[in-house]
C-alpha cells in the first residue's frame, strides 16, 4: 500500500518541470497555430485582432521572400549536411587512429564549437575582408590567378562563404559523436579482418560504416534540423543580403515579427516551416531505416 | 624479408601522413582563433589593416592592451559579462534541479499516467525553439516580462531533452542504495537529494555543459526581448557593437570577441574530458 503522502512527493517532483513546459513550450506552440489564422500585431494597432482564415497561408504562397529564404535553407542543408558529416567522420577516424597527441588535436578541433556563432561570424567577417587572409591565401595557392572578392557583399560568394564558416564552426561536435560511435565498434572485428588480410578500405566499408549506422542516422537527422534553423550567422554577417542571396526563413520570420510587427503572418510561417522540417526529418529517418532493413 | 620491410615502410608512411593531417587540420581550426587574439592586441589600426593578410597578422606589432581599455570605455562591458554569466548560471542550476527531479519521478515511480508523460516529453523534443519564439514573445510580453533577466531565464529552465537524458541515466542506476535509505525511513525527496543526485555526477556534468553551451551562445531570443544595455547579454552586445560601428575598428571588435571567448575556451581546456563525454551522450539513443 502506498501512502498518500508518498504519492504526493513523487508527483510533486515532476510538477515544476511539467508546469514550465506547459507554460513556455506547449502554450506558445498552440498559440502559434491559433495566431497563424489571425491578423495579430505585435503592438495593438487601430485594427482589432480577428480571425482571417487561411489568409496568412495564402499570402505565404505569394511571398517571394519566403520562397527565396526557403530555397536558401534547402541549398544550405543539401550542401552543408553531407559535407559537414563526411568531414566530421574523417576527423573522427583521424583522431581515433593509433597515433600520439590525438587527444590534444581532438581538443583543437572542438574549439570552434565552444566559440559562440556570433563571435565566429565576426572573426570570419574579418577573414573574408576584400584585403583579408582568405583572399590572400587563395591568391597564393593559385599563383596570383585569384582576383580578390568582397565575399560577403558578392551575390554568388556570400552564401558559400557562410556555409564554409558554418562547417568550420560545427564540425567538431559531430566529430565527437562519431568518435563515440567508433569506440563502440568491437576491436575483435578489426583483428579478424587483419587475419584475413583485408585492406583498410575494405575494413572501412565492411566494418566501420555498418558499425556506425545508428550514429550516422543520428548525425544526419540532427545536423539537418540544426541547419534549417540558420539565423545567427546571416543576421550578423549579411542581414540576408546581398539581394536576398543569404536570406533564410528564420530571418524572414524575425523581420516579419519585428520590422513589420505582423505576428499573425510570422506565426503562419513558423508553423509551415516546422511542418516542412518535421517532414524532412521523418523522410530522412524513413530512408535511412529502409536501408538498414534492406 | 622484403615483405617485412615493405610493411614497415608502409606503416611509417601512414604514420607520417597521419601526423601531417592532424597538424594541418589543427592549424585550420586554431588559426582563426589565434588571429582574433593577435588582432586584439594590436592597438594600431593602420598597422593592423596593413598586415591583415600577411603572416605578420599573427605577431602584433605594436603590442598593447589599448583596444581592451577602449572597449571598456565605450560600453559597459562588465555589465554585459555579468548579464551573460548570471543568466546562464541561473538557468543551468535551476535546470539541473528541475529536470533531474522530473526525470527521477518518471524513472523511479509508477504513479498513474507516468508512461503517457514519458511519451509526452519525448514528443516535445521535436519542437525546436524557433517554432515557438514568436508566440513566446507575445506571451512573455503579456506577462510584462520584456527586457528583464527572468525572460531570458525562466522559459529555458525545463527542457525535454535534458529530462530525457536524466531519465535514461536513472533507469540504469542501481536501486539498492535508495532502497536502503527508504528502509531507514527517509522521505523520497531526501532520497533523491542525498542518495540519487550524488550518484549522478556524470549526467549532471553532461547536462550542465550542454545547457551552458547552448544558452551562452543564444542570440535570437535575447535579440528579441532586450532593449538597451541593462539586460543585454554578450552575444547581442557583440552584434550591436559590430553592426553599429562605421568605420569598423577591428582591433576593438577583436578585443571584445577575445574577452567573451577566451574564458570559455579556458574552461573547456580544463574540463575537456567532460565536454567530450557530454557530447558523446547526445548521440546515445
Amino acid at each position: 500500500m502506498m501512502r498518500r503522502r508518498e504519492l504526493v512527493t513523487q508527483v510533486s517532483l515532476f510538477l515544476p518541470a511539467f508546469i514550465l513546459l506547459l507554460v513556455f513550450m506547449v502554450t506558445p506552440f498552440l498559440m502559434a497555430i491559433v495566431l497563424s489564422f489571425t491578423n495579430q500585431r505585435l503592438i495593438p494597432g487601430p485594427v482589432p485582432t480577428r480571425f482571417v482564415g487561411w489568409q496568412n497561408y495564402v499570402m505565404m504562397l505569394r511571398d517571394s521572400q519566403f520562397w527565396a529564404g526557403l530555397k536558401n535553407n534547402f541549398v544550405f542543408v543539401l550542401v552543408v549536411v553531407p559535407l559537414q558529416s563526411a568531414f566530421a567522420l574523417a576527423l573522427a577516424l583521424l583522431v581515433n587512429a593509433k597515433l600520439r597527441f590525438t587527444k590534444f588535436f581532438r581538443t583543437l578541433y572542438f574549439m570552434p564549437t565552444v566559440t559562440t556563432m556570433v563571435v565566429v561570424s565576426v572573426i570570419w567577417s574579418f577573414l573574408y575582408h576584400p584585403d583579408g587572409l582568405v583572399n590572400r591565401l587563395l591568391s597564393s595557392v593559385s599563383f596570383g590567378h585569384w582576383e580578390a572578392v568582397d565575399f560577403l557583399r558578392n551575390r554568388s560568394w556570400a552564401f558559400p562563404a557562410i556555409m564554409f564558416m558554418s562547417i568550420w564552426q560545427g564540425v567538431g561536435f559531430q566529430m565527437l559523436i562519431f568518435l563515440a560511435g567508433l569506440q563502440e565498434i568491437p576491436e575483435f572485428l578489426y583483428e579478424a579482418a587483419d587475419v584475413d588480410g583485408a585492406s583498410p578500405i575494405r575494413k572501412f566499408w565492411h566494418i566501420t560504416l555498418p558499425g556506425l549506422r545508428n550514429t550516422i542516422t543520428f548525425v544526419l537527422v540532427s545536423t539537418t534540423i540544426l541547419a534549417f534553423r540558420l539565423f545567427d550567422q546571416v543576421m550578423v554577417m549579411t542581414a540576408g543580403g546581398p539581394q536576398d542571396a543569404t536570406y533564410t526563413v528564420m530571418l524572414h520570420i524575425y523581420n516579419t515579427a519585428f520590422r513589420r510587427l505582423n505576428i499573425g503572418y510570422a506565426s503562419a510561417m513558423t508553423i509551415a516551416f516546422f511542418l516542412i522540417v518535421l517532414a524532412v526529418s521523418v523522410a530522412q529517418r524513413f530512408v535511412l531505416w529502409e536501408e538498414k532493413e534492406g | 624479408m622484403v615483405n617485412v620491410i615493405n610493411v614497415c615502410r608502409r606503416m611509417k608512411i601512414r604514420r607520417v601522413a597521419g601526423y601531417t593531417l592532424l597538424v594541418i587540420f589543427g592549424l585550420f581550426f586554431l588559426l582563426p582563433l589565434l588571429y582574433m587574439i593577435a588582432s586584439s592586441l594590436n592597438p594600431d589600426e593602420v598597422s593592423l589593416l596593413r598586415n591583415m593578410s600577411t603572416p605578420r597578422a599573427f605577431i602584433p606589432s605594436p603590442v598593447g592592451i589599448q583596444n581592451y581599455i577602449k572597449v571598456f570605455n565605450r560600453m559597459p562591458f562588465g555589465r554585459f559579462m555579468f548579464n551573460s554569466v548570471f543568466i546562464v548560471s541561473t538557468t543551468v542550476l535551476a535546470g539541473l534541479l528541475v529536470n533531474s527531479m522530473a526525470a527521477y519521478s518518471l524513472a523511479r515511480f509508477s504513479w498513474r499516467g507516468r508512461g503517457t508523460l514519458v511519451s509526452f516529453i519525448v514528443a516535445l523534443m521535436i519542437i525546436p525553439f524557433e517554432a515557438i519564439a514568436v508566440p513566446l514573445l507575445l506571451l512573455t510580453n503579456r506577462f510584462g516580462w520584456l527586457n528583464s533577466y527572468h525572460v531570458q531565464i525562466v522559459p529555458f529552465i525545463a527542457n525535454p531533452f535534458y529530462i530525457y537524458l536524466f531519465y535514461q541515466f536513472f533507469l540504469k542506476l542501481p536501486y539498492a542504495l535508495e532502497e536502503a535509505a527508504l528502509i531507514d525511513g527517509a522521505g523520497w525527496f531526501g532520497i533523491y537529494w542525498r542518495v540519487a543526485l550524488p550518484l549522478s555526477k556524470p549526467v549532471l556534468s553532461s547536462v550542465a555543459i550542454l545547457h551552458f553551451l547552448t544558452h551562452w551562445g543564444s542570440f535570437l531570443w535575447p535579440l528579441m526581448v532586450t532593449r538597451g544595455p541593462e539586460y543585454r547579454p554578450l552575444t547581442v552586445a557583440m552584434q550591436v557593437f559590430f553592426g553599429g560601428q562605421y568605420p569598423r575598428v577591428w582591433g576593438e571588435i577583436m578585443a571584445f570577441a577575445t574577452m567573451m571567448t577566451v574564458p570559455v575556451l579556458v574552461l573547456f581546456a580544463v574540463l575537456q574530458g567532460r565536454f567530450v563525454a557530454s557530447v558523446a551522450r547526445t548521440g546515445i539513443k
